[in-house]
């Protein structure tokens, strides 16, 4: 049994030893990440030290705590103190950072284990981490297709058993996303619930970290451990931090589910879902989501009405612009964000012949060519004569969506709809930079908005590929949203195992 | 070009200026079709009436975020000095910022 709390039982009672369970996992990593690349680094030895310190607490009758010795994978762009943390850009190859993330901080002291640093689309910009520098990361389901993006090396690393948890980070999807496409479950927590102190910023309105798990309760645990104010994250909220594993036993009867109909107009319009019809979809449905996934929604639906749920459709207006206002924000605060890399107190350099010359040839040669392209469209959005039609307008959009979702709030008491428009894609597949943002489309609401979502695995779509359900709930509503999220985990169709799995000879 | 209106390449140049990135004249062409594509989407809320509707910059309404004025270690310098391309004397080092000779 290799989940996380089972892991973390065994320890503490020492019935399982720390190094060993870790040794068990380098293996599969040695085995098999050649093939998935989920790693940017595997940090093996200071691992084992860990491994041992926390053996040595169990043999002096000591607790390590919730995670002890659960071996855990950290996006790498998350800061580990005198560990490289790259951002997988070629920018910060080799950065060593002078203090570990609050996150870091907060999995150690539970007494997890870091086993390595993990792969990302640069600058966590990309929804398929084929815009790393240092190359994608492949999916353990299919090594032709994307993890998805931008955490999609923490998401492959948990798919392919190379760590019982990872922490990533979400901007505009970047957890859930990679999860639903890994047949996983990954939580983007309420903006604020976990202190963003030590991670890489990128666009620092919708910046959140969360877990990836292979089940809903591994997920909760994690998601207990790294919760809570920290007066190093301004924007951190101060407030108390749930038993997130004790929602999971709470019954979803009587529970008011709506159906995302924009994103789920496609599919079974007057489908009986728990004996009563969920309607004609209102408003605009959008284009380009995929009728197996939003299936598998309705489905999920019918579960929970199975359980007891009321369930019923909602309409989300501000959904349909909700893509454009928020790569507006996002690539605008980016722009911003990523100016401190002009060569002088971290990462590249390239001389020049005078500063500015250095600045403009280390930004040349650090950026990859999506983050000079986001970089520019953020500088544009933000520049004299265009910033009210732009950024501007894209900030009264996001008001438009908190709004709409505080209305579909008062009906509903979580919502329901697809995590990706797709399942996993072909590498090149979405080339086009339109086509790939728009795998962001179901995700980046509850970024606008702020409030938490997660994707749980439901069944299977096209080539017997992991669908993910996403399920929204209200500001610091976390408790609803996993009790919800165990409900279906627990009607959920079985997963295939990985090809890798299946493939493995060691 | 998809949209030649959308933004064009002196604008895309005058944009690479302000952003700090040195940009050839074919990469200045390869960006203002992928900022065109993308720009082309922005329009989507021109159609908008958001008169009455104020913008939102943070999700979650926090104020007055205030600790005690008490001081706490700071990171250590050298191990900051460290990771820069290049120190001395304690500070970051930089090419001339004003034309004197280095």
């Amino acid at each position: 049994m290799n989940a996380a709390r089972a892991i973390a039982a065994d320890v503490r009672t020492g019935t399982r030893r720390a190094t060993d369970v870790l040794e068990e996992f380098l293996g599969r990593i040695e085995a098999h990440d050649g093939d998935v690349h989920a790693f940017n680094a595997v940090t093996a030895e200071r691992a084992r030290a860990t491994a041992a310190a926390i053996d040595a607490a169990v043999d002096e009758g000591r607790n390590p705590g919730p995670l002890a010795g659960v071996p855990v994978a950290f996006k790498d762009n998350l800061c580990t103190r005198g560990v490289a943390t790259t951002c997988s850009s070629r920018m910060l190859e080799g950065w060593q950072p002078p203090y570990d993330a609050t996150v870091v901080q907060t999995m150690t002291a539970a007494g997890a284990v870091m086993i390595g640093k993990t792969n990302l689309d640069e600058f966590a910009m990309g929804s398929s981490t084929e815009h790393s520098a240092f190359g994608p990361t492949r999916n353990p389901y299919d090594l032709a297709r994307v993890p998805g993006g931008s955490s999609g090396g923490s998401a492959a690393a948990v798919a392919a058993g190379f760590a019982p948890l990872a922490l990533g980070s979400d901007t505009g999807g970047s957890i859930r996303q990679p999860a639903s496409l890994c047949g996983i479950v990954g939580i983007k927590p309420t903006y604020g619930r976990v202190s963003r102190f030590g991670l890489v910023a990128f666009a620092s309105s919708f910046d959140q970290i969360g877990p990836f798990a292979t089940d809903v309760a591994d997920a909760a645990l994690a998601l207990g451990v790294i919760s809570g104010h920290d007066p190093a994250d301004s924007t951190s909220i101060p407030a108390a931090v749930p038993d997130f594993e004790a929602a999971l036993e709470r019954s979803v009867e009587g529970l008011r589910v709506g159906v995302v109909s924009e994103l789920t107009g496609s599919g079974r319009n007057d489908a009986a879902v728990g004996g009563g019809a969920l309607g004609d979809a209102a408003g605009e449905v959008l284009d380009g989501i995929d009728a197996d996934v939003t299936e598998r929604v309705f489905e999920a639906a019918d579960a929970l009405a199975d359980a007891g749920a009321t369930v019923g459709r909602v309409s989300v207006p501000a959904v349909t612009y909700g893509l454009t206002a928020y790569y507006l924000i996002a690539l605008a605060e980016a722009s911003s964000n990523l100016a401190r890399y002009d060569g002088t107190r971290y990462g590249l350099r390239v001389e020049g012949a005078d500063v500015e010359e250095m600045n403009r040839m280390t930004r040349r040669a650090g950026f990859g060519d999506e983050v000079k392209a986001r970089i520019m469209l953020g500088t544009f959005a933000l520049s004299a004569g265009y910033y009210d039609a732009y950024y501007g307008k894209a900030q009264r959009v996001r008001m438009l969506t908190r709004r709409d979702f505080d209305a579909a709030y008062a009906d509903f008491d979580v919502l329901l709809s697809p995590t990706s428009p797709c399942v996993a894609f072909r590498f090149g597949e979405r080339a086009d930079p339109m086509t790939m943002y728009r795998c962001d489309t179901c995700t980046i609401p509850s970024n606008l908005s702020g409030d938490p979502a997660m994707s749980v695995p439901f069944g299977t779509g096209a080539e017997d590929l992991p669908v993910g359900v996403q399920v929204m709930a209200p500001a610091l509503g976390e408790e609803t949203m996993l009790a919800v999220a165990a409900a279906l985990e627990r009607a959920a169709p079985p997963l295939p195992k990985p090809q890798l799995v299946e493939g493995a000879a060691t | 070009m998809e949209d030649a209106t959308a933004i064009s390449t002196d604008q895309v140049a005058h944009v690479a200026l302000l952003a700090r990135i040195e940009l050839t004249a074919d990469e200045i062409e390869h960006y203002t079709g992928h900022l065109a594509r993308v720009l082309e989407h922005a329009r989507e809320l021109e159609d908008l009436d958001l008169a009455d509707v104020p913008p939102l910059a943070h999700p979650y309404p926090l104020r007055n975020v205030f600790r005690d004025d008490v001081a706490s270690p700071p990171v250590d310098r050298d191990e900051v000095l460290a990771q820069a391309p290049a120190a001395s004397g304690g500070q970051f080092e930089v090419p001339p910022v004003l034309g004197e000779e280095a």
